[in-house]
């Protein structure tokens, strides 16, 4: 699964996107978001606010029970401010 | 007609609107907002500049969904949306947003819609530089609220 990080979630772990493979129990957005925190370290400093993190299946907004594909491709990122 | 584009380089406002209406004298007017970019820095400091950071591919995505939107809640003839991504500098155009219609109510309320919605579902990021250090600009709950707006008046109609 590719994941992709954007603005101050993309700095705090400091890598713009990585493949990763999920362990068999993380099968939804929540899940997924539980797993990356608790590799600690930049991960868990990047997704303390839980909150503010929004999350992309696909190029489309989700919520936390989106359940997900191996082939999807997710984005983490905080709320955004163009216009 | 919808009209999508995410680009680095500025616009020429007047060659926009006058394409958005070309060939089509149905049209009896074109509402349009312009974003520019505001010194943070003030008139003290000696660089000020603003990065805009999106999503390629989503970006465009959410921007045609949102103008589809407004072609389906209003009469519309034509609607533009031009965002800029990259480095800006105060004064520097970032959004144009244009609206055409038979009737000025339709194009003025739409144009209003696209720039309310725009701001808090494109996944656009601004990272201001005040010359002396770098900051993610924070999303303003005002700006929430102003999209929640066009959300209730659906509900109410």
């Amino acid at each position: 699964m590719k994941l992709l990080y954007f603005a101050w979630i993309r700095a705090k772990i400091g890598m713009a996107e990585e493949q990763v493979t999920l362990p068999p129990d993380v099968r939804n957005v929540g899940q997924l978001l539980d797993w990356l925190a608790s590799r600690g370290g930049n991960y868990a400093a990047a997704l303390k606010e839980r909150s503010v993190v929004k999350v992309a299946v696909n190029q489309e907004y989700v919520a936390a029970d989106h359940a997900l594909q191996p082939g999807d491709e997710v984005a983490l990122f905080p709320p955004v401010t163009g216009g | 007609m919808i009209s999508i584009k995410v680009q680095s380089e500025d616009f020429d406002i007047s060659a926009e609107l006058a394409a958005l209406s070309a060939g089509n004298t149905q049209i009896g007017g074109i509402a349009s907002f312009t974003g520019l970019v505001r010194d943070i820095a003030g008139p003290m400091a000696t660089a000020s500049s603003m990065t805009l950071e999106h999503y390629p591919g989503m970006t465009e995505k959410q921007l045609s969904a949102i103008a589809r939107e407004a072609m389906e809640r209003w009469p519309l003839d034509a609607c533009l949306i031009i965002h800029r991504f990259g480095r800006l500098m105060p004064g520097d155009r970032i959004v144009l947003v244009a609206t055409a219609s038979a009737h000025r109510e339709a194009a003025l309320s739409s144009c209003a819609f696209l720039i309310d919605w725009l701001k808090t579902k494109a996944p656009f990021w601004k990272l201001e530089d005040d010359g002396s250090e770098q900051r993610w600009v924070a999303a303003k709950d005002s700006d929430d609220e102003a999209a929640a707006k066009w959300a209730a008046e659906t509900r109410s109609d």
